[in-house]
């Protein structure tokens, strides 16, 4: 191994954020009540009834025509609401918390000529554990428009599944960057993730600032989180020479330590990061929010600049040419300690925002980094192991299998039937997509 | 060039060239080719290797020559091909198999395992010992009788091979040269037929080498075929019965190792065109040549004026 | 703060039946990653599948004891097979991502509400000792002494639990003074020398994690024997008690995984005694009772750390033989 001439002392400024990011998690010990917890804790309703962000409707349509003034009431947890279809046949019942919901939809209030499909099946149950609005279908007339209304469902899933998959690749390129440039396996990789999710829902619920503000701060404790992550323990246990495999052992460490601290803090609830975009945005058939077009937006271009820092900047090459071979890397002059601190701090940075996005569409909890680790794993083993741009693919493709698989599968088996593609494309091409053979032993 | 004339060899039936025929092949190799992305690593049309003597397998670097041992000893997939061990079919057998045959590899970077005592390794090397069976290994009578069978014959290996105050240290704790001797020791334990060694002497210190040579020669006195890749030529001359050439994965020659030097294929493989230049003159020629164009350029161009 | 209690009531952890079942699958990843260099981060998955195959062939289909119990071993030699075909060929930090990735689809499995007839979904199972419990030959009064003390039914799995752990000692013990042993040792120094001396390495490998997964299975039904099967419990803080408890006690050595259970647990119920107690009696305050629970797991997490950086080979082991790069 090379070693490394002294580097000078790091410049204040970041030992000023790193001790930032700390006095922040101090004042949430502080505010942040204890609530009782078990192993994996099932999620509380909390939100109060103004403005929730949760809720149920759908679109009634007999064929292409609109149905209006149909009458459908919501019940569940004690609360109870009558919604009419507007004259786009919309309807959307604003809820109290999380829960389950039950839609009936009263047929006397159809108009004349509209039957629906199946008279005796007119109530659906929705629960809002895993997303904040749910969509009701009560399908009208004669079964030729079958084809429309499962296209319908598809084309949400599909766009959640993308959605959802972008969320992913942030983080899974932090997990691939990492560990292209130092082999690890970074099992405390989705507590980087949880970390971004509770700063800013501290930022936002218990201090009120704006969603924008907030996020400009949690990617600034994230990148301090990232670079403590390197600073204190990885660049001295590179110096110490320990091996891989204790070094993998030394995350599951870190992630139990995480994970309870996270815990004590925060308690066992789950909340949702209030962005204040809680329109609805019709997009074709599919009822988005304004937040999940927002996300998908602020993905995506986080994304391109990631790609474009890779491939253009000297930093970039260099990052990429440390991952491919780093004792060649060091060999040509490039500062490999210096790249792998800065492919922390990045991959932090990247992994806290992906934390942000996911607080806002499924929920901040203390476990809900550990919860997608293996979703993350899944993605850059499917793409290809070390190749960053092979994190992306395979967490898109990962996001719409998770989607996608609750149109015929139940809900609460999304993450397995992701997982089971993992191992599926372990046994088929163990190299994953853009991976490269000489890789795998 | 010298002209071609009909030369003949008591190991050869017919005449000596690359991939002729021998009288008692003990390994025979037919249109093995292995591509690693555009580039053919090996073409190796025909070769037999002589049972019973002593084959160096030799070539520049990049021949092709650890590639095609990988090959043969099951360490590596031929895109196409077949060989035979003993008039057994080995192709795309995998490498335990083929050691079980009795074809057994050493390899260039000593592989002897540091944490297992000497015995131990030396233990490994034996065959059918019903302790390696996970059912009969729990209980010891099934399997004590072998193991100081092969025991004893791991102790007088280790006594050949000077190797026997180390017994109980460490293999982590031998020297270079030791480990490489262990490695071969261990080799022998399962008696084989043939023995393939890879760059025996790579690394080794010059006192070594000539115990090393001297332990080479004794397995043909005990009747062991092997087959070994080298670099340097003067070892080679000095036990190997045989010599196969190749260069840019063919087999450009064969002989014994007297006259094959001198075949023009092997020169030109080594050497190149220019063998009998000195390289340092031709770098000179060329410079010298370069000043006399460019004077000649400049006063063709004055001359136009 | 009544000390005594709290430590009268750790000590009498050391030897309970859970503590074997941990010591049991301990001495299973002992197997695979001590002596055969396997990385198997999925010891939940196996206990998991152990617990449910007991416990659904004892509930559906009405399996007596020694039936339930070798369906327990069936099912894990089977899951082995599927979690080994594909990865055993691959690097080794495959196998740990596989067998994390199949734990947490054995959890999802056995809590979906679609399967909940025959798994219990989300509450699990109960009520299957019955038949083991009927096999018991003890006469009735107590057993033991001090803070080990027992009942007819608790000595029962007590003598089951430890008496398996002491089996699957000798088995283990056995096998790595045997030419097995050898071969799988051989094969975490260097797969292809011993590839070269005739060992077919991918069966060896195959056998080292078919055993250590048997192991884990049958901890997973003493592990049950005194409780309820829930769903909750096989998650990967299960899989990463085992590592801490192996690498605790030294991880290819004979007696690490029972003295390295025994001293976890100790610890683990000592310390929430200490800390609970004293936040209890308001001597440390910034702290809630529920918090106190919760902060031995962050105590876990840093001894789990400092252990495999600064003491790798745990209490009994040797470090010249330590091996941790596979």
């Amino acid at each position: 191994m090379l070693t490394r001439s002294r580097r000078p002392r790091r410049p204040p400024l970041q030992a000023l954020l790193a001790l930032g990011a700390g006095l922040l998690f101090a004042g949430l010990l502080g505010v942040a009540p204890a609530a009782a917890a078990t192993a994996e804790p099932a999620p509380s309703a909390s939100a109060p009834a103004e403005g929730t962000g949760f809720s149920v409707g759908g679109t009634i349509a007999n064929g292409d025509e609109p149905v209006e003034g149909a009458e459908i009431l919501v019940e569940g947890d004690g609360f109870s609401e009558v919604a009419t279809t507007d004259d786009e046949g919309v309807w959307r019942v604003e809820v109290p918390a999380q829960g389950s919901y039950t839609s009936t939809l009263d047929v006397d209030t159809l108009p004349e000529g509209v039957e629906p499909r199946d008279p005796d099946n007119v109530m659906r149950t929705s629960n809002l554990n895993t997303t904040p609005n749910a969509n009701v279908l009560f399908p009208m007339g004669e079964s030729t428009i079958q084809g429309t209304s499962m296209w319908d469902t598809v084309l949400t899933r599909l766009i959640y599944g993308i959605n959802f998959g972008l969320m992913l690749a942030l983080a899974a390129i932090g997990i691939s960057l990492i560990f292209g440039t130092t082999g690890l396996n970074n099992f405390a990789h989705g507590e980087l993730l949880t970390f971004g999710a509770l700063i800013s829902f501290f930022l936002t619920a218990v201090l009120g600032w704006s969603i924008w503000a907030a996020i400009a701060v949690t990617l600034v404790a994230s990148a301090a989180f990232g670079w403590f992550h390197d600073a204190a323990i990885f660049k001295p246990l590179r110096r110490r020479r320990v091996g891989l495999v204790q070094a993998m052992i030394v995350t599951i460490g870190l992630s139990i330590v995480l994970r309870y601290l996270f815990l004590m803090i925060f308690g066992g609830r789950t909340e949702f990061i209030q962005t204040g975009f809680n329109q609805v945005v019709p997009v074709g058939p599919a009822n988005l929010q304004a937040s999940s077009l927002i996300s998908m937006g602020i993905s995506v271009v986080v994304l391109v600049a990631v790609a474009l820092f890779l491939t253009k900047t000297r930093i970039g090459k260099a990052t990429r040419a440390v991952s491919d071979n780093a004792a060649l890397a060091a060999a040509s002059g490039i500062d490999v300690d210096r790249i792998i601190r800065i492919v922390w701090v990045l991959g932090a940075t990247l992994t806290g925002l992906s934390g942000i996005l996911y607080g806002v569409f499924r929920g901040v909890s203390w476990i809900m980094g550990f919860q997608i680790l293996l979703l993350l794993f899944a993605a850059v083993t499917l793409g290809g192991l070390g190749s960053a741009f092979g994190a992306l693919v395979g967490a898109i493709i990962i996001g719409l299998i998770t989607e996608l698989s609750t149109l015929w599968l139940p809900a609460d088996l999304r993450f397995a039937t992701a997982l089971i593609i993992l191992i599926l494309i372990l046994l088929l091409r163990p190299q994953g997509i853009l991976g490269r053979r000489e890789r795998i032993g | 060039m010298s002209e071609p004339t009909v030369v003949t060899h008591p190991l050869v039936v017919g005449p000596v060239g690359p991939g002729c025929k021998k009288v008692d092949p003990i390994v025979i190799a037919d249109g093995v080719v292995r591509r690693f992305g555009g580039n053919t690593a090996v073409h190796v049309e025909h070769v037999e290797v002589p049972r019973g003597k002593i084959t160096a397998l030799i070539g520049p670097n990049g021949a092709g020559k650890t590639t095609f041992f990988n090959l043969l000893t099951g360490f590596d997939k031929p895109n196409e091909g077949d060989w035979s061990f003993n008039g057994q079919n080995l192709g795309n057998v995998p490498a335990f198999k083929v050691a079980r045959r009795g074809m057994v590899r050493t390899f260039q970077l000593t592989k002897s395992l540091g944490r297992l005592t000497v015995l131990q390794n030396m233990l490994l090397g034996a065959t059918k010992q019903p302790g390696e069976n996970v059912f009969t290994a729990l209980f010891k009578p099934l399997w004590k009788s072998r193991e100081e069978e092969i025991t004893t014959r791991a102790d007088d290996l280790l006594a050949r091979f000077k190797l026997d105050a180390k017994r109980e240290d460490y293999a982590a704790s031998l020297s270079g040269g030791q480990r490489k001797l262990l490695e071969m020791a261990r080799a022998l334990m399962s008696e084989p037929e043939l023995v393939m060694l890879d760059e025996p002497m790579a690394g080794v210190n010059p006192a070594l080498t000539q115990s090393l040579l001297g332990h080479i020669k004794e397995l043909k006195n005990d009747g062991t075929s092997v087959l070994f890749v080298e670099h340097d030529m003067h070892m080679v001359r000095h036990i190997s019965d045989w010599v196969i050439v190749m260069a840019e994965g063919k087999v450009v020659a064969e002989g014994p190792p007297e006259t094959v030097m001198d075949d023009q294929a092997v020169i030109d493989a080594y050497l190149g065109a220019h063998h009998d230049t000195d390289l340092g003159d031709m770098i000179e020629q060329k410079s010298v040549a370069e000043r006399a164009r460019r004077v000649e350029a400049k006063e063709a161009s004055l001359a136009d004026d | 703060m009544d000390f005594l209690f709290v430590l009268n009531n750790a000590l009498g952890v050391a030897l309970s039946p859970t503590t074997a079942a941990y010591a049991l699958a301990a001495i299973g990843i002992g197997v695979h990653f001590g002596y055969a260099g396997l990385l198997n981060f999925g010891q939940a998955g196996f206990m998991a599948i152990g617990a449910y195959a007991f416990g659904i062939t004892t509930l559906t289909l009405g399996f007596p004891f020694p039936l339930a119990f070798l369906s327990a071993v069936v099912a894990s030699v089977v899951f082995a097979l599927i979690l080994g075909i594909p990865t055993l060929r691959l690097r080794a930090d495959y196998l740990a991502i596989v067998t994390i990735a199949s734990a947490e689809i054995v959890r999802y499995i056995v809590s979906t509400t679609g399967l909940s007839d025959v798994t219990g979904g989300a509450s699990g199972l109960s009520a299957f000792a019955g038949s083991f419990q009927a096999m018991n030959p003890l006469p009735g009064g107590s057993y033991g002494f001090g803070p080990w003390t027992y009942s007819r039914a608790e000595f029962w799995v007590f003598l089951w639990g430890w008496g398996l752990v002491a089996i699957a000692t000798v088995v283990v013990w056995l096998l790595m003074r045997s030419p097995w042993g050898r071969v799988v040792k051989g094969i975490r120094e260097d797969e292809d020398a011993v590839r070269s001396l005739g060992k077919n390495v991918y069966a060896y490998k195959m056998q080292a994690l078919v055993l250590g997964g048997v192991f884990g299975s049958l901890a997973g039904v003493i592990f049950i024997l005194p409780r309820a099967i829930q769903p909750t419990n096989y998650a990967t803080t299960l899989t990463f008690f085992t590592w801490t408890i192996l690498l605790l006690g030294g991880a290819a050595t004979v007696f690490g995984p029972i003295i390295g259970s025994m001293i976890f647990w100790v610890l683990l119920v000592l310390t929430e005694g200490v800390i609970g107690g004293l936040v209890r009696a308001d001597i440390i305050t910034f702290i809630s009772t529920t918090q106190a629970g919760q902060i031995r797991f962050v105590l876990l997490g840093l001894a789990l750390i400092l252990l495999v950086v600064f003491r790798p080979q745990g209490i009994f082991g040797n470090k010249k033989e330590l091996s941790f790069n596979v």
